[in-house]
């Protein structure tokens, strides 16, 4: 019994870090579906967002529901000021410059806050909140508020994606943007809408993050950013329901690491997963291959 | 036994079948034209040939040997070189760096050689030189060498791109719309250079074109192909009268 | 003279350059005139540029994006490190040894990361070096023949200016030679267009193995370069951040050119070392400056072409001059 119970609160914690990867991926997949570049910058937006979610919670006095909203504007803004300054330019160049340019942002991102805030961690307002004991599990408030923030997010942008005129847009700019446009689609107004909300996200993610772990610093980026690409690419890079599946994948793969192998070999374990899917089947989990015209 | 030999090929993506029960035969210093409507499928039996995609069925044969499931390179050394439909050039290369780069693999000296500048990199480098001086004076062209590809008119770029296809000593050239794009001085010039390489330097040529003027005008035999089958086969003048072949580029009814 | 210098060969050329700099350099270290802090920094810009000139080599001329570099440096460092700290020969013999084995190991291992990685396209293959830089400085900071975290310490130091400069100056002339043979137009033609290049008979994944695997081993040999100036090595300088430094050099110089990461080695390597109190946004304008090179190179203006637009300025104001003058 006490295994089973012990499986299952892994299970839990899996599924409160993948919801918070699944989020992130979001970001790194609607981006990629249509400009087709991974925005190496993604997980330092997730940072900004717990950053501005802190400024607006300490400095500000905001209640955490505004502090939210507030660090998702200011995240949505940035994604589309980024977008317009280091990748527009870039879209007709050969692939390898967008990729340094991304990195560049990247690092400009991390030295920027590292400037401003520098290196020593912040600690993140405490949530009290009550956990819910079921059946022997003790589950955190944090967790379910994490989970159902998640979930309804998801639903969300799916209905979004699939009904609204802008998230049609969407859909076919990532299919093929000269069709689209010729269908009097905006591509760069669609693009922008995409890393505004790509960003959003991002940004969700950085605070349901420091919320869970509470420090804050500028490179707490890096890692989460990289896991939940892995996610993305697990689930099928640029497919939106494939980088919610792979974000719980991942989170449950690396919290049953953590449970029953050790902390040190979680990250071996996601880095690993990202080799495997990359050299099986790149395309992922939901993805088609797909070839260039010779 | 023929040059080219293809039995029965079909390829397979996903449900759909782009060429189906394929058959060609081209003949040594043979010029044949592969003509069918848009989508008809005679770019992907370009790419069948050249190891690009690998059929699901049937064998494509080289002076009768199979060489189905090879790798692009590797065809090139069966003998088989290509242009393309849309120009891929190397254009930040050279005009006679690009004629050059397609010397690769009958060079053959290692990368020691060429770091320590042997005697055999000198003398392979020398040859090449003039080899590929050589080529571009068939099209006119020496006086460009050192000019930057992509800065060529788009006229001389499918020439350099037939160039370049030459330069790998093929005994099968396949041209892939080599006239798109062209005014009619143009093709008329493409036309007598096609003849002349076909000819005077003793290679088979498989060539798809839209232009009729070009390929009745040179090309000794033609095939047809619609839907991804051969739906005729023929001497130009019975192409040209051919009830199926009207029917397959006006649409039925016609 | 200057003119009999242009007449002569690309070859004399160069060769004039390097040892006239030599001579130039040494004997202003053995007269005193560049004090043993500057020999420093001069050694150190020589390794960088023994780094980028071998990074240039895939980011550049193969085009692909390759993270990792730190990671083979270290393992080049490591491994010619623990050669000369475990054999007892004079240091004539065991330092180039030890060199060659370092750059050898790390070649062989550009080899078998190579093959399966660079299957990818361009945004995972930068993804999966990077990764690979990493794992490569975990298992230095967790193995004990390395030393773990407290990494290697007590490496001879056998890297002075003479071997700087001339194990720099080979890796250099080296690269030139490849890049100016059939090998060479084979590595430019894969990235000017992967498709064509197979179409005409070069063996596109033989040939991206190549250029990493040649890449890593000269990393390597800068690494062993690097041990041996040091003489201590910690796995957590072989970082991604360091691999994204050799990176800016490469995309300042232009990334297909040997005399541009050259120069751009030397700026950035003189830059960062009498702007040290700006230390603290070093890293900030690196950044700034990669995102910079790159937007104005889609403009069409990079360092080739601002020297060209300054030379064109020139003959000008020659020509005007030369007319007012004979009025």
């Amino acid at each position: 019994m006490d295994g089973i119970l012990n499986f299952l609160q892994q299970l839990i914690n899996g599924l409160h870090i993948g919801s918070i990867y699944a989020l992130i991926a979001l970001g790194y997949t609607m981006v990629y579906g249509i400009v087709k570049l991974i925005n190496f910058a993604h997980g330092d937006i997730m940072m900004m967002g717990a950053y501005f979610a802190f400024i607006g919670l300490t400095m500000i006095g905001m209640p955490l529901w505004l502090a939210i909203i507030f660090s998702m504007i200011l995240c949505a803004i940035a994604g589309v000021i980024i977008e317009k300054i280091a990748y527009k330019p870039l879209r007709s160049a050969p692939r390898i410059w967008a990729l340094i340019s991304a990195i560049g942002v990247s690092f400009f991102l991390e030295n920027l806050f590292l400037l401003i805030f520098k290196p020593d961690p912040k600690p993140f307002p405490p949530m009290n909140i009550k956990p819910i004991r079921i059946a022997g599990l003790q589950i955190s408030g944090i967790t379910i508020i994490t989970l159902l923030l998640s979930f309804a997010i998801m639903i969300g942008l799916d209905i979004f994606i699939k009904s609204t005129r802008t998230g049609k847009a969407m859909r076919a700019a990532s299919e093929d943007q000269g069709a689209a446009s010729l269908m009097g689609i905006s591509v760069n107004k669609t693009i922008s809408i995409t890393f505004a909300i790509g960003s959003a996200l991002g940004a969700l993610g950085g605070i349901l993050f420091a919320v869970a772990y509470p420090q804050i610093d500028p490179y707490m980026g890096v890692m989460p950013g990289l896991k939940a690409f892995v996610a993305a690419v697990l689930g099928g890079i640029g497919i939106i329901p494939g980088a919610m599946l792979g974000g719980f994948l991942l989170g449950i793969a690396e919290s049953l690491t953590k449970g029953y192998l050790s902390t040190r070999w979680a990250d071996a374990v996601v880095f690993g997963i990202l080799i495997v899917v990359l050299l099986v089947k790149p395309s992922g989990i939901l993805g088609k291959n797909t070839s260039e015209k010779v | 036994m023929s040059l080219l030999e293809i039995n029965n090929l079909s390829v397979n993506f996903g449900g759909i079948k782009p060429v189906k029960n394929f058959d060609l035969t081209v003949n040594d210093n043979e010029l044949v034209g592969l003509i069918g409507p848009n989508g008809a499928g005679k770019t992907t039996v370009f790419n069948l040939l050249t190891g690009v995609y690998i059929p699901t069925e049937g064998s494509i044969e080289i002076d009768g040997e199979n060489i189905v499931g090879k790798k692009p390179y590797k065809i090139v050394e069966h003998g088989i070189t290509r242009t393309f439909q849309n120009i891929r050039l190397f254009k930040s290369m050279t005009v006679i760096d690009n004629v050059k780069t397609a010397c690769h693999h009958h060079m053959k000296y290692s990368a020691m050689d060429g770091i320590l500048r042997s005697k055999k990199y000198k003398d392979i480098e020398i040859a090449v030189e003039k080899e590929a001086y050589r080529l571009l004076e068939i099209f006119d062209m020496e006086d460009l060498a050192n000019e930057t590809s992509n800065n060529l008119p788009y006229g001389m770029q499918r020439k350099l791109e037939i160039a370049r296809a030459l330069a790998g000593k093929p005994k099968l050239l396949l041209l892939d719309e080599p006239a798109a794009g062209m005014n009619p001085n143009e093709t008329l010039e493409l036309m007598e250079t096609i003849k002349m390489i076909n000819e005077k330097l003793n290679v088979a040529i498989l060539l798809i074109e839209h232009d009729m003027s070009l390929v009745m005008g040179i090309c000794q035999r033609i095939v047809v192909i619609d839907y991804g089958k051969v739906i005729a086969r023929g001497t130009p003048k019975e192409i040209q009268s051919n009830k199926k072949v009207i029917g397959a580029y006006l649409g039925a009814g016609a | 003279m200057i003119k009999k210098f242009k007449k002569s060969s690309e070859a004399t050329q160069a060769a004039i350059v390097f040892v006239a700099t030599f001579i130039i350099l040494f004997a202003g270290i053995q007269l005193g005139l560049i004090s043993s802090y500057q020999t420093g920094i001069i050694i150190s810009v020589l390794i960088n540029i023994s780094l980028a000139v071998s990074l240039s080599l895939v980011t550049g001329y193969l085009g692909e994006l390759a993270l990792g570099h730190a990671g083979f440096m270290a393992i080049g460092a490591y491994t010619a490190g623990l050669i000369t700290l475990n054999i007892n020969l004079s240091p004539m013999i065991a330092f180039p040894f030890a060199l060659l084995i370092g750059g050898l190991i790390t070649g062989l291992m550009g080899i078998i990361i190579g093959i399966p990685a660079l299957r990818l396209r361009g945004d995972y293959l930068g993804i999966i070096t990077l990764g690979f830089g990493e794992i490569i400085r975990i298992i230095l900071n967790n193995l004990t023949i390395t030393g773990g975290p407290k990494g290697l310490s007590g490496i001879p130091k056998y890297t002075n200016f003479i071997w700087a400069y001339w194990v720099t100056t080979i890796i250099v002339i080296v690269i030139f030679l490849l890049m100016n043979s059939r090998h060479g137009r084979a590595i430019n033609a894969i990235r000017e267009n992967e498709i064509a290049a197979e179409s005409v008979g070069i063996p596109v994944a033989y040939y991206k193995t190549f250029a990493f695997a040649v890449s890593a081993f000269f990393a390597g040999i800068s690494g062993g370069l690097y041990a041996h100036y040091l003489t201590q090595l910690y796995p957590k300088k072989f970082d991604f951040l360091y691999s994204i430094e050799i990176l800016v050099i490469v995309v300042l110089g232009g990334m297909k050119s040997l005399k541009g990461t050259i120069i751009a080695a030397i700026i950035l390597g003189f830059a960062s070392e009498y702007l040290r109190r700006y230390a603290e946004y070093r890293m900030i304008i690196y950044s700034m400056l990669l995102i910079a090179i790159i937007l104005l190179k889609t403009k069409g203006i990079t360092l080739k072409s601002i020297k060209e637009m300054i030379l064109k300025t020139l003959k000008k104001n020659k020509e005007t001059s030369t007319i007012e003058g004979s009025e």
